[in-house]
């Protein structure tokens, strides 16, 4: 019988002929990625648990990301955890500013397609976009890993997503997202992975693969899959060995649910205060009055982003008592919109321009807002008092809807 | 069986991380300094009210969001017995497991129940609510080694022959 | 018996033909500044305790979000959002996240001869045009935005006679630490400390403002330049007018007068706790540090951006220290990504945050931890001014800030 994608990773893993959903098995891991914020814990449990050497070193990857720069006293003691835990046990891998975790795992090599990695955030999800099994785990079992490179899992079903066809011009990805997870629920695809393909996916840049991805855990996915392609392979620096080319879903595998989707029949979408899952057509929420802007995010803080952000910003300014924030999510994102003149713009056109992190998107700072404010934002999650109090309206959407918005000071 | 009765205190659908513990407060040294800002954004005052012992109801994809370890821990903290929702999100689920947070799926209770009510769980068992039985299945195997152990920190102990 | 020049421009604002130190004055002010700082309070203040309040005249009134941009919690973010509303329904200029208030100030208003007050202690910046610039309380701040005047006790002043040029690596910020460093963290009390002699015509705009700047950290009440060519040609390519050009009388009465030889400052530092308490750099050399910052309203600006991004070019910075870069105004960050500068301090591992008040304020970004050493190019180094109680400041030039940020220990840019 024919696999899924990510039952040909976990067989492939597990050295087993094949796996189904429902099996538990203990997959080895390629890369775990430990965040700023969850550290200090990490490091607790692994001394807690008596261990006294990491399993391999070279596949750990330590990312400062939530916390840069330190807005809070207590922020400096997680560096510091970072930094001795990293010399101790001989941890070279580590990014104190570069910017946002899951941006670096991708963008810096670390992950391969076919790989299985875990990191301490729930959007690990991210690195589907290359055809990894990926996924967010607490702190405890990020410690277990450390001691000893594996994790047991229950091998998920899968959803499989088609999508054919080609998108109208100004929807983007997290359009189709968006959609995707108003369909599925917010808990649609717990303990699932979704699997995308189709035409409309295969003519996709790797960011915009990597926006879905991203977001597949608010329908509570454990990964999201894209198949490996040309793109992957130039992304990721690497030629695709016959395993990697083999991750497509079989003809005869088993999907628990499909759902197809024309390219064409996609519109910019928004999520409604205060679920990821309340997806709502931007001309029906039009005129709707602003007082801030976000674009950045692991979800939507690329190249791609920034550039169609300066597009429908050039020659314009932000409306006046409207606050735009734009965050690239990595120096290297950062170094190449300055280079294409996309930053240029943005700040001529009046945005806050930050350095890459996640302050805003996990309401560390960086742009906190109070009761009566409302902001378009285009990161992954609208819960309530997730970028402030619990009055503050959250509305996700695309960098072309957001950019929009902040010119017009209202939702347009 | 392990059988225990304690106060309810009822959530609803899609209770997530942010609401359990924001990131404001996650940079907090201990889980004790954290506690007190649980369920802040939903319900400021309920930290303060709940007592060693109490039960949380709740609907569907209870702890959806972040995979902030955070969360169960700080539930745990605040003295909540177990959980019983109409499912729980997968990353929620597998911290509470392996930090000893009890955790039940039943379909039906939370249509039911009302907040301020006792209910008696019987582990693996069943759920009586005003003389009315819900069916609740075991956890697997697997799950189960763990929380024999007294959660993943423990099996891990035992692993390194510390125990 | 003559006039100096802060004498004059009180005159000006007070309708007076004459003023001299020691009289009090009711002067019109020409222009009123308030940061979000203080400006919720002067909100609250006009709304609870005033009857019938209105505003005397809005054109004159700028209200600044620069210190905690973007906003670090919803406190911050509910009494930033009183400001907007308050400008919104006022008609008040509003800038938000667009730079230090000081230099959005210099980049769009200020005018020789102007009297100005700002809720802000570094309001003396504006003497670099020759503009009396002072810092109030949002008390007083209240009470002028309400009536367009104030009162001013007319202060003395103090003469400091530059001469020469100052040496190669060596910089206006060294020059003012070391006079603040002679004279004592309250020598110029109540004072206006006025710059003067052939010195004068080596510095630029941007230099006489770091000078006037730190006028406050000897406790000056205000500095002041006169507005000479090279300050006029710098306002008309900004497309204003002075007010009124003043030069000192030489009759004119002084409190004091010293004299600096530019061509002998060295590179300093002041070291913690005390602005004043400077020392040549080389003796603090070797102090490992946590933490560098690049910014501020006293040397944030392009001049220091360039001298910075010099250092840094193909070097990287220390993996043990975070080296924040943080340009004075968007206006700034502009020009400096223009010169490649933004891209040089990327590569070399710096964190560039937005135009802002950052650790110079330490309550927003970049805070330092427990036991942990900055070195900055911002305003003060007070105790737990930057962070926690225990952590220490010293501050120096854009050079010296650089090159420690670089070696990951204090040292001065020769020492590369």
């Amino acid at each position: 019988m024919g696999q899924t994608i990510i039952e040909k990773i976990i067989s492939r893993n597990t050295g087993k002929p094949c796996v189904a959903p429902g099996d538990i098995v203990t997959v080895s891991a390629d890369r775990v990625m430990l965040d700023d914020i969850m550290i200090p814990f990490i490091v607790d449990k692994f001394q807690e648990m008596g261990f006294d050497r990491v399993w391999d070193p070279d596949k750990v990857v330590l990312i400062y990301d939530h916390l840069v720069p330190p807005s809070q006293l207590d922020d400096i003691r997680h560096y510091k955890a970072g930094d001795e835990f990293a010399k101790k046990y001989g941890i070279r891998h580590i990014h104190r500013s570069d910017g946002i975790c899951h941006q670096l795992m991708t963008e810096a090599g670390y992950v391969k397609p076919g790989d299985v990695v875990f990191g301490t955030d729930s959007h690990t999800t991210t690195y589907g976009c290359v055809g990894a099994c990926s996924t967010g785990i607490g702190y405890t079992e990020m410690a277990s890993i450390l001691g000893t490179g594996s994790l047991w899992v229950k091998v998920p079903e899968t959803i499989k997503i088609i999508i054919e066809g080609t998108l109208k011009e100004d929807v983007m990805s997290k359009d189709i997202i968006l959609r995707i997870i108003g369909d599925l629920g917010a808990d649609g695809a717990t303990y699932k992975s979704l699997e995308f393909c189709g035409s409309t996916v295969e003519a996709m840049s790797i960011s915009s693969r990597m926006t879905m991805a991203n977001m597949a855990i608010e329908a509570g996915a454990k990964c999201a899959l894209f198949t490996p392609d040309e793109k992957t392979a130039r992304y990721c620096q690497t030629e695709l060995n016959p395993f990697q080319k083999s991750l497509s879903g079989d003809a005869d595998a088993v999907y628990c649910r499909t759902l197809t989707y024309r390219a064409e029949e996609f519109v910019r979408v928004m999520a409604c205060p205060s679920q990821v899952d309340k997806i709502c057509e931007v001309s029906r929420l039009e005129g709707t009055v602003i007082d801030q802007v976000f674009i950045g995010s692991c979800t939507n803080g690329r190249l791609e982003d920034l550039k169609m952000a300066a597009k429908v910003l050039e020659g314009k300014k932000v409306s006046p008592y409207v606050k735009l924030i734009v965050t690239p999510a990595s120096r290297k994102v950062y170094e190449e919109a300055m280079a294409c003149g996309a930053l240029k713009t943005l700040a001529s056109a009046g945005a806050i321009i930050t350095h890459p992190g996640c302050g805003l998107c996990c309401g560390r700072t960086g742009g906190i807002l109070c009761d009566g404010e409302r902001v378009v934002a285009t990161n992954n999650r609208n819960f309530l008092g997730r970028m402030g109090t619990s009055k503050v309206e959250i509305y996700l959407a695309s960098p072309a809807t957001a950019a929009a918005c902040a010119a017009a000071g209202k939702i347009v | 069986m392990e059988q225990f009765t304690g106060k309810v205190w009822v959530l609803g659908d899609d209770i997530d991380t942010d609401i359990i513990i924001p990131t404001e407060y996650l940079a907090l040294k201990t889980i004790d300094h954290m506690k007190q800002y649980g369920f802040s954004p939903l319900r400021p005052e309920l930290a303060a009210m709940i007592k060693k012992g109490d039960i949380i109801v709740a609907g569907r994809n209870f702890g959806c969001g972040s995979s902030r370890e955070q969360a169960p821990e700080v539930i745990k903290a605040l003295g909540i017995r177990c959980i019983i929702a109409k499912s729980f999100a997968r990353i929620f689920f597998r911290n509470s497991i392996n930090n000893g947070l009890l955790l039940m799926e039943q379909p039906d209770l939370y249509d039911d129940i009302k907040e301020g009510q006792e209910i008696t769980v019987t582990v693996n068992q069943d759920i009586s609510y005003q003389g009315k039985s819900y069916k609740v299945s075991s956890l697997p195997d697997n799950l189960v080694e763990i929380i024999h152990a007294g959660g993943l920190v423990k099996a891990m102990r035992k692993r390194n022959g510390l125990d | 018996m003559g006039m100096t020049i802060a004498e004059k421009i009180i005159a000006l604002a007070a309708g007076a033909d004459k003023v001299k130190a020691g009289d009090i004055h009711t002067v019109t002010l020409d222009r009123m500044m308030s940061n979000d700082g203080t400006t919720h309070l002067t909100v609250d203040m006009y709304h609870n305790q005033l009857k019938h309040p209105r505003i005397a005249d809005p054109k004159k009134m700028v209200f600044i979000v620069d210190h905690n941009v973007p906003s670090d919690s919803p406190k911050t973010a509910a009494s930033q959002k009183k400001m907007r509303d308050f400008a919104r329904e006022h008609d008040i200029d509003f800038w938000e996240g667009q730079g230090v208030c000081h230099q959005i100030m210099m980049e769009h208003y200020v005018c020789p001869g102007e009297l100005i007050f700002g809720a802000d202690s570094h309001t003396c910046t504006y003497g670099a045009l020759g503009a009396f610039g002072t810092g109030v309380g949002c008390t007083d701040l209240l009470y002028g935005m309400v009536t367009g005047t104030s009162w001013v006790l007319v202060p003395e002043t103090v003469k400091f006679h530059l001469t020469g040029k100052l040496p190669q690596g060596v910089y206006p910020r060294d020059l003012m630490l070391t006079i603040i460093g002679t004279i004592g963290a309250s020598g110029a009390n109540y004072q206006v400390m006025e710059f003067c002699g052939d010195g004068v015509q080596t510095l630029s705009v941007n230099d006489r403002m770091v000078l006037c700047n730190l006028a406050v950290e000897a406790g000056a009440k205000t500095a002041v330049f006169e507005a000479d060519e090279i300050a006029l040609a710098w306002l008309e390519e900004r497309g204003r007018k002075p007010k009124a050009v003043f030069k000192s009388d030489e009759d004119a009465v002084y409190a004091g007068e010293y004299t600096f030889d530019l061509s002998k400052i060295q590179p300093v530092a002041a070291k913690p706790d005390f602005v004043d308490h400077v020392v040549p750099a080389k003796e603090v050399c070797g102090v490992k540090i946590d933490e560098a910052f690049l910014g501020s309203c006293n040397n944030g600006r392009i001049d220091e951006l360039r001298v910075g991004a010099a250092i840094v070019k193909d070097r990287r910075v220390s993996d043990h220290v975070r080296f924040l870069v943080v340009p004075a105004s968007n206006e700034v960050y502009l020009q400096a990504m223009e010169e490649g500068l933004i891209d040089i301090f990327m590569k070399s591992g710096a964190i560039i945050m937005n135009p802002n008040c950052s650790v110079c304020w330490g309550s927003c970004q970049g805070v330092i931890g427990e036991h942990e050493v900055l070195i900055s190019t911002g305003t003060r180094n007070f105790k737990g001014r930057a962070g926690h109680p225990s952590s220490k400041v010293y501050l120096a030039s854009a050079a010296t800030v650089a090159a420690s940020a670089v070696r990951g220990e204090i040292c001065t840019a020769d020492m590369l």
